[in-house]
C-alpha cells in the first residue's frame, strides 16, 4: 500500500494564505474582503503586500457579500474571507441572490469550518455549509485537505469563472500531498489502490482516512481511498469505477452527514450503482467546546470511526444486505 | 429625442399593460418613480447601449427595490437596450422579463437580480469601488425603496461607504412613505432619514416632488456636481405612489396589485398614447 509522509503539520488556512498571496501577485485583478478576521483567515501577508486590493468591512458579513458581487462588475475577482458559519449561514440570502443567482464571479473563502474550530463551541462550528452551498445552482464547492492542497486550490478557483465555495478549518492537521500538485477542480484523486472497500473522504477526514486504511491493511483489507476535493460538482466516473471494483463504500467528511457529501454520494449510487455505503460524519447534531482532537473521537470523525464503517460494509457486502 | 414628458406617459401605459396582462406585478411604485427612470436614463446617466456586463467607460444603475420591474423594463426597451415588443413577455414563462430583475436570463441593461430586498447599497458601493480601482471617473446610481432601508443590510452598506470616501456613488431613496401593510410611519416609523443619512455621513440632497421631470434634472445635475468629493450622496426623492392614475395616488393599495380590464382602460385613458404601445 502507498505510503504518505507527513511533510510537518499545518493549517489550511494558511494553505489559503500563502494561495491568496501569489494571486495577489500573479493576478491583478484579484482582490480581497474580510470581515474583521484578517488574522484569523490568515490574509495578514496580501494586506501588507497590496493594501489597495484589501478591503476591511468591517463586521458586517452581508454587505461584505454584497460588495463583492458589485465589484466583480468591471473585473475584478473578489476572495471574501470570513469564518465558514458567517460566509454561508449569516448570508445565505445575499450569496443566493447577489452571487449565485447574479452569476458572479466571487470566491468565498471559509476558515474554522467544522467541529475543529474547537473551543468557540456550537456557535461557531457550522456543519451545514456544504449542505447550504451545495444546494445553490452553479456554485463550486471545495473543501481541500491539507495545506498544500488549500494552497493549489486557492490559485485553482481563481482560473475559473463562476461563484466558488472554498471551506478549510483552523488546526494544523498533516500536510502530505504534493507542494507542486496540479489542482483541477472536479477531479477526484485517488490515493490508495485497493480492492474490498472504497473510502472517500474530503478535508480534514482525509488523513484520517489513511490512517484507517493502515489499519485494515493490518487485517489483510484492501482499501481503496479517493480524495474527493471538489463536493460540487462531483467526479462521479472516479466513484463509479472504484465501486464497480470493490463493490462497498464509506464516505467521510467534517459535516452533517445530512446534506454532505456523502449524501451526494448516495445519491449518485442509487441511479447508477446500488451498493453498500456507510457515512462518517456528524450525525444531525451540534458541536460543542473542546480541543479539536476530542470532538474528532466524540463525533466519530475519526480513523477508528472509518475503519470500523469500513468492516461494516464490507460485511454487509458480504451477507447481500 | 421625444419629449420626456411623452416618454413618462409612454411609459405608463407600458407599465399598467405589463401588468394587467398577467393580472401581478407592482404598479404603485413603478408609476411613482416613472419620472426618474425617465429622466436618469435619457438625462443624466452616460450609457453604452450595447450591453456590457463589466459596464467600463459608462454610468452604472442599480435597482435595488426590484419589485418595481415594470418601470424599469418599460425604460430600459424605450431606451434601446432590447425590443419593446419584449415588454409583452413580462411575467411569463420563458420570459427575460421575470417577475424580479435578473441576469440569470441574460436581459441586456440589467447587472444584478434583485427582489430580496436591502441587497443593493453594497452592490453598488461594489461597483463603485471597482469603478475607483479601474480609475474611471464614471457614476454609479442605485435606487432603493424606502421601506427597503427596515433592511439592515443597508445599513452595512451605508455606515462602509462614509467610512471609506465612496464619492462616486448617488442613491436615491423612493420616499413614497408606503410599504405592502401601510404606511411606513404604522408599519416601522423611519424617522427623519435625512438625519440619519446625514449621522452617517453622507452628503443628503432632498427632492420634493419626485414626480416632476425638472426638479429632478436640476437636482441631479447638483447631485453630479457634488461627486468626487469623498463623501457619498443619497437623493431623498418624495414621490406620489401611483402616479398619473387618479384612483392608484394617495393610497398603498395598489402597491402589488393588478387593475382589471375596466380600471385599465380608466388608467389608460388617463394617459392617451405618446410614442406607441408595444
Amino acid at each position: 500500500m502507498k505510503k504518505f509522509i507527513n511533510q510537518g503539520n499545518n493549517d489550511t488556512r494558511s494553505g489559503f494564505g500563502a494561495g491568496l498571496l501569489e494571486l495577489g501577485r500573479s493576478n491583478k485583478e484579484v482582490v480581497a474582503l474580510c470581515a474583521d478576521l484578517t488574522g484569523s483567515l490568515k490574509m495578514n501577508e496580501f494586506k501588507k503586500e497590496f493594501p489597495d486590493r484589501f478591503f476591511q468591512v468591517g463586521i458586517a458579513e452581508a454587505n461584505m457579500m454584497g460588495i463583492a458581487a458589485g465589484m466583480t462588475i468591471g473585473g475584478k475577482i473578489p476572495f471574501t474571507g470570513t469564518f465558514a458559519n458567517f460566509s454561508t449561514g449569516r448570508v445565505y440570502d445575499q450569496i443566493r441572490q447577489s452571487i449565485a443567482y447574479s452569476g458572479k464571479n466571487v470566491k468565498i473563502c471559509a476558515s474554522h469550518a467544522g467541529v475543529t474550530l474547537g473551543e468557540d463551541g456550537a456557535t461557531h462550528q457550522i456543519l451545514e455549509d456544504i449542505g447550504l452551498m451545495k444546494m445553490l445552482p452553479g456554485m463550486t464547492v471545495i473543501n481541500p485537505c491539507d495545506f498544500n492542497q488549500t494552497k493549489a486550490a486557492t490559485i485553482a478557483i481563481c482560473n475559473h469563472i463562476g461563484p466558488v465555495y472554498l471551506r478549510f478549518g483552523r488546526p494544523k492537521v498533516p500536510n502530505f500531498t504534493d507542494i507542486n500538485q496540479n489542482f483541477e477542480i472536479g477531479k477526484g484523486i485517488k490515493l490508495i489502490d485497493g480492492n474490498d472497500v472504497t473510502i472517500v473522504a474530503t478535508g480534514h477526514l482525509v488523513w484520517e482516512a489513511i490512517e484507517a486504511c493502515d489499519l485494515l491493511e493490518n487485517e489483510g483489507i484492501s482499501t481503496e481511498l479517493i480524495n474527493i476535493h471538489t463536493i460540487k460538482p462531483l467526479d462521479q466516473e472516479i466513484i463509479l469505477n472504484s465501486v464497480s471494483k470493490t463493490k462497498c463504500i464509506v464516505s467521510a467528511e467534517e459535516h452533517n452527514i445530512i446534506g454532505g457529501l456523502g449524501e451526494s454520494i448516495s445519491g449518485l449510487l442509487v441511479k447508477n450503482n446500488l451498493v453498500p455505503m456507510e457515512f462518517v460524519g456528524v450525525e444531525d447534531s451540534f458541536g460543542e467546546s473542546g480541543t479539536p482532537s476530542e470532538l474528532m473521537k466524540k463525533y466519530g470523525l475519526s480513523s477508528e470511526n472509518i475503519y470500523k464503517k469500513c468492516k461494516k460494509a464490507i460485511s454487509r457486502k458480504q451477507l447481500g444486505v | 429625442m421625444p419629449k420626456l414628458s411623452d416618454i413618462v406617459v409612454q411609459v405608463r401605459r407600458d407599465i399598467l399593460r405589463m401588468v394587467h396582462q398577467v393580472n401581478s406585478g407592482h404598479p404603485g411604485g413603478s408609476l411613482g418613480c416613472t419620472e426618474f427612470m425617465v429622466t436618469l436614463y435619457f438625462k443624466i446617466m452616460n450609457i453604452n447601449k450595447e450591453f456590457n456586463m463589466d459596464g467600463e467607460n459608462e454610468d452604472l444603475f442599480f435597482l435595488s427595490n426590484g419589485h418595481i420591474s415594470p418601470v424599469f423594463y418599460s425604460v430600459l426597451a424605450r431606451v434601446g437596450y432590447f425590443p419593446v415588443s419584449e415588454l409583452k413577455t413580462f411575467r411569463k414563462i420563458n420570459s427575460r422579463l421575470q417577475g424580479h430583475p435578473t441576469t440569470h436570463e441574460g436581459l441586456p441593461g440589467v447587472r444584478i437580480a434583485s427582489g430580496s430586498l436591502g441587497q443593493g447599497f453594497s452592490v453598488a458601493v461594489g461597483a463603485a469601488i471597482t469603478k475607483k480601482l479601474n480609475k474611471e471617473q464614471h457614476i454609479v446610481y442605485s435606487l432603493h425603496g424606502d421601506g427597503e432601508l427596515q433592511e439592515g443590510q443597508n445599513w452595512e452598506a451605508i455606515m462602509y461607504a462614509s467610512a471609506n470616501k465612496i464619492d462616486n456613488i448617488i442613491c436615491t431613496i423612493d420616499n413614497n412613505s408606503k410599504q405592502i401593510d401601510g404606511d411606513l410611519k404604522d408599519v416601522l416609523d423611519m424617522g427623519c432619514l435625512k438625519t440619519k443619512f446625514e449621522a452617517f455621513g453622507w452628503v443628503v440632497l432632498n427632492i420634493e416632488n419626485g414626480n416632476n421631470l425638472i426638479e429632478i434634472e436640476t437636482k441631479f445635475h447638483e447631485a453630479k456636481s457634488l461627486c468626487f468629493q469623498g463623501k457619498p450622496i443619497i437623493i431623498i426623492m418624495k414621490t406620489e405612489m401611483g402616479n398619473g392614475v387618479d384612483f392608484m395616488m394617495g393610497t398603498h393599495k395598489w402597491h402589488g396589485v393588478a387593475p382589471n380590464d375596466e380600471q385599465l382602460e380608466t388608467a389608460l385613458n388617463q394617459n392617451p398614447v405618446t410614442l406607441g404601445d408595444y
